[in-house]
């Protein structure tokens, strides 16, 4: 029989429909489609697509459990390499990861392993949880700072290994990034809160309220335990730097969906943190984070988001899916377009932006090609609301605070491969030591890591 | 869970809470913050560090109820218990011996000035407290205060009780009375800085003011406490709260600090309401 062209379809929400609601876009596979769509697989020799895992998820094992039937089987497979597979089946890039490296890309669309993924965690949460065996216990103790995927992953393996694991979490959620930053409507939070049981009942200990390098330090930390993890990720958004950023509308895309993922200012004034959006909201930016600003700003009741970028569609960071939904929601693109500065009312409430036309000349250090101002081509767009999506520098609080951990150019903690920092018992991983990147690279950093903490107390 | 363990009335809408938190306690300097949730709906706000005591294992914050949050939490008893409380956060005031020191305070502001004054004492300073507030029944911590301090001066706008007439006033005067001031702490309402800062300028003394614009996680995520410092983007959470008076854009703070008003409005309508 020959194999199947296309990937089975996902049904989603309608567009319009969806626009005024923050539940999940995506309704995921039925256990039927799930199996036909591991039937494409052709369980080739090489296995590329596990090349492309930074988890090292078996995905042909997987994949051929479940196109069996065995459902409880290719989720064990599935759960022996991953502790949040809920959350990656979501939000990881697998066209470029796992999926990229398909061999059906050959003779048409890949096996869509994402989508599988998120059914066998789907389907393992609503018919409750398993706790894997444990290794024996090995009598040491491992802290970890940070509670969002590169710390989870770290402590979920370190607990499988048998040692004893505290999490230091500055928030007082966990999840990191997985709860204040990505949306409900692209990962419900219950999900968030399911996995990061699943950790619990792994051994694993969490405590909120807990700013390391200001409640308690590293130094401090070293003293009570064997080994240290930091995964404090990404803080200080980074700004335009052009006049007006400081008027009020004016918002870092992590402070806009803080406010209304973490703090659910959806749900203003029974949940008490207020976030406004107007009619006009603008995002600046084209990653991930700006999608979600632009799609979140739609459901906060704009009546028009736009997308402003200075480059075009091809050079756009986020993924294809996000702007595609994007795209489907009504998102505005305004693409070789650059602000050069926001003009406020006489109340110091932003009422415009005034932008400046660009166009693509030789490449730079990326290799995207540089995008150069149209000389005389400024205009102004009338907006309420302005969110910057740029990107962010690591957080600051644990380099400052112990200056024996020496950081790299951007202030990111300087490692090495397995996540050593240049003190010894001190690792790290995730955006605190690459600068801002994905949640699957962040897990896979919590991975090795892990790896690595367990060589070195063993050895110690 | 943080346990409220004595609340003190100061005056109508100015109360003062003592919390158990011994994490936070044991690190809390001069000069820190520290951000509370009331409950799983609460948002997180920042206050100033009034007190510590490590032994007890206690924070101690003065707030005036001026949103939803702090009329909240005004209502709560001894016993009742906070969700979050998490700190100390923000970089604390340098203390070291300058030789002489003048620390304003106004309105709440005084709170916060407290542990600073404190600690400059301790160090040896020669220490000029000017305490300022609106009536009498709005000054606080002025017994505290003056035990830490050489000189104690305190003002009203009502006259009420000292000199009548604002801090600044009172700041003049003593510059003009020719003592020699090496530094200048100022905390209190963003206009009272202001004008303090407008005056220290002019004889070029260096001038600390504490900052408390609106936050959210208070950890350098979010960049909601931004304020432009000496033509610079810095948060109040990581950088501050404390900066160079001369260097701050005092204007632009108050305005971020009007964000949200119609939303508090609404918020606090809700809240009482309710009950």
């Amino acid at each position: 029989m020959a194999v199947k062209k296309e990937k089975h379809k996902m049904p989603e929400q309608d567009p319009k429909k969806r626009i005024k609601n923050f539940d999940e876009v995506p309704f995921g596979y039925s256990a039927e489609t799930a199996i036909e769509e591991a039937k494409r697989c052709i369980q080739c020799k090489n296995r590329p697509c596990t090349k492309g895992c930074p988890v090292e998820v078996d995905i042909p094992d997987f994949i051929k459990e479940l196109a069996a039937g065995n459902i409880d089987k290719a989720v064990e497979v599935l759960k022996s390499k991953t502790s949040l597979p809920a959350v990656c089946g979501r939000v990881c890039p697998y066209e470029n990861q796992c999926e990229g490296e398909c061999t059906l890309l050959k003779i048409g669309e890949p096996v869509a392993i994402g989508r599988l993924e998120r059914f066998l965690a789907d389907y393992e949460r609503e018919k409750g949880m398993k706790i894997p065996k444990k290794a024996k216990a090995s009598g040491k103790k491992v802290v970890v700072v940070g509670a969002g995927p590169a710390g989870l992953t770290c402590a979920g393996d370190l607990a499988k290994m048998g040692h004893e694991v505290v999490v230091y979490e500055a928030l007082h959620a966990p999840g990191g990034v997985l709860m204040y930053g990505i949306p409900e409507f692209r990962l419900p939070k219950a999900i968030v809160h399911a996995e990061v049981d699943y950790i619990k009942k792994l051994g694993v200990e969490i405590n909120y309220d807990v700013v390391v390098g200001k409640t308690i330090t590293v130094q401090e930390l070293l003293e009570d335990f064997d080994a240290v993890f930091i995964g404090t990720g990404a803080g200080l958004p980074r700004w335009l730097n052009i006049p007006g950023e400081s008027l009020d509308g004016v918002y870092s895309a992590n402070e806009f969906l803080t406010r209304i993922n973490m703090m659910k200012a959806y749900d203003f004034p029974h949940h008490c943190t207020p976030c406004n959006v107007g009619g006009i909201a603008a995002t600046f930016g084209a990653g991930n984070v700006a999608m979600d600003c632009a799609r979140t700003s739609l459901r906060m009741g704009a009546k028009k988001s736009y997308i402003i970028y200075r480059r075009t569609e091809k050079e756009m960071p986020a993924r294809i899916e996000e702007i595609h939904h994007a795209k489907e929601e009504g998102v505005i693109f305004k693409l070789l377009t650059n602000p050069v500065e926001f003009i406020g009312d006489e109340n110091g409430k932003i009422k415009a932006v005034k932008c400046i036309k660009m166009e693509l000349g030789e490449p730079d250090d990326s290799g995207r090609r540089r995008p150069i101002p149209i000389k005389d081509s400024e205009f102004t767009i009338e907006i309420d609301t302005a969110l910057v999506a740029i990107g962010q520098s690591p957080n600051p609080l644990v380099p400052q605070s112990f200056k024996d951990l020496e950081t790299e150019r951007w202030g990111n903690l300087k490692v090495d491969e397995d996540g050593q920092t240049t003190v010894p018992g001190v690792f790290a991983g995730g955006d605190i030591a690459t600068g801002a990147a994905t949640v699957i690279l962040a897990m896979g950093a919590g991975k090795k890591a892990a790896r690595a903490i367990d060589n070195y107390i063993k050895n110690k | 869970m943080y346990e409220i363990l004595e609340k003190q009335v100061l005056s109508n809408t100015v109360k003062l809470m003592k919390i158990e938190a011994p994490f936070v306690a044991k690190k809390a300097l001069a000069g820190q913050f520290i951000i509370l949730r009331i409950d799983e709906k609460g948002e997180r706000i920042p206050l100033t560090i009034a007190d510590y005591d490590r032994k007890e294992g206690t924070i101690t914050v003065i707030f005036m109820e001026v949103g939803k949050t702090t009329k909240q939490l005004g209502k709560m008893k001894v016993g009742d218990k906070l969700l979050n409380f998490a700190g100390p956060l923000g970089v604390a005031s340098e203390i070291e011996k300058y030789g002489t020191v003048v620390c304003i305070g106004g309105g709440v502001g005084i709170a916060p000035l407290y542990p600073i004054v404190r600690e400059l004492k301790k160090a040896g300073n020669y220490v000029i407290s000017i305490l300022g507030a609106r009536n009498e029944k709005l000054l606080m911590l002025e017994k505290e205060i003056e035990e830490f301090s050489d000189e104690l001066h305190i003002c009203t706008d009502d006259g009420s009780k000292g000199t009548k007439g604002f801090v600044s006033n009172v700041l003049q005067n003593i510059i003009d009375g020719g003592k020699k001031i090496n530094i200048v702490w100022s905390i209190g309402p963003v206009i009272m800085m202001k004008v303090v800062a407008d005056v220290t300028r002019k004889y070029d003394i260096k001038t600390m003011v504490s900052l408390n614009p609106i936050m959210v996680d208070g950890t350098g995520m979010c960049g909601g406490c931004r304020v432009t410092v000496g033509g610079e983007i810095k948060f109040a959470c990581v950088d501050g709260p404390e900066f160079d008076g001369h260097k701050v854009d005092f204007d632009n703070l108050m305005l971020r600090n009007r964000r949200f008003l119609r939303e508090e409005e609404k918020a606090c309508k809700m809240l009482e309401g309710v009950e």
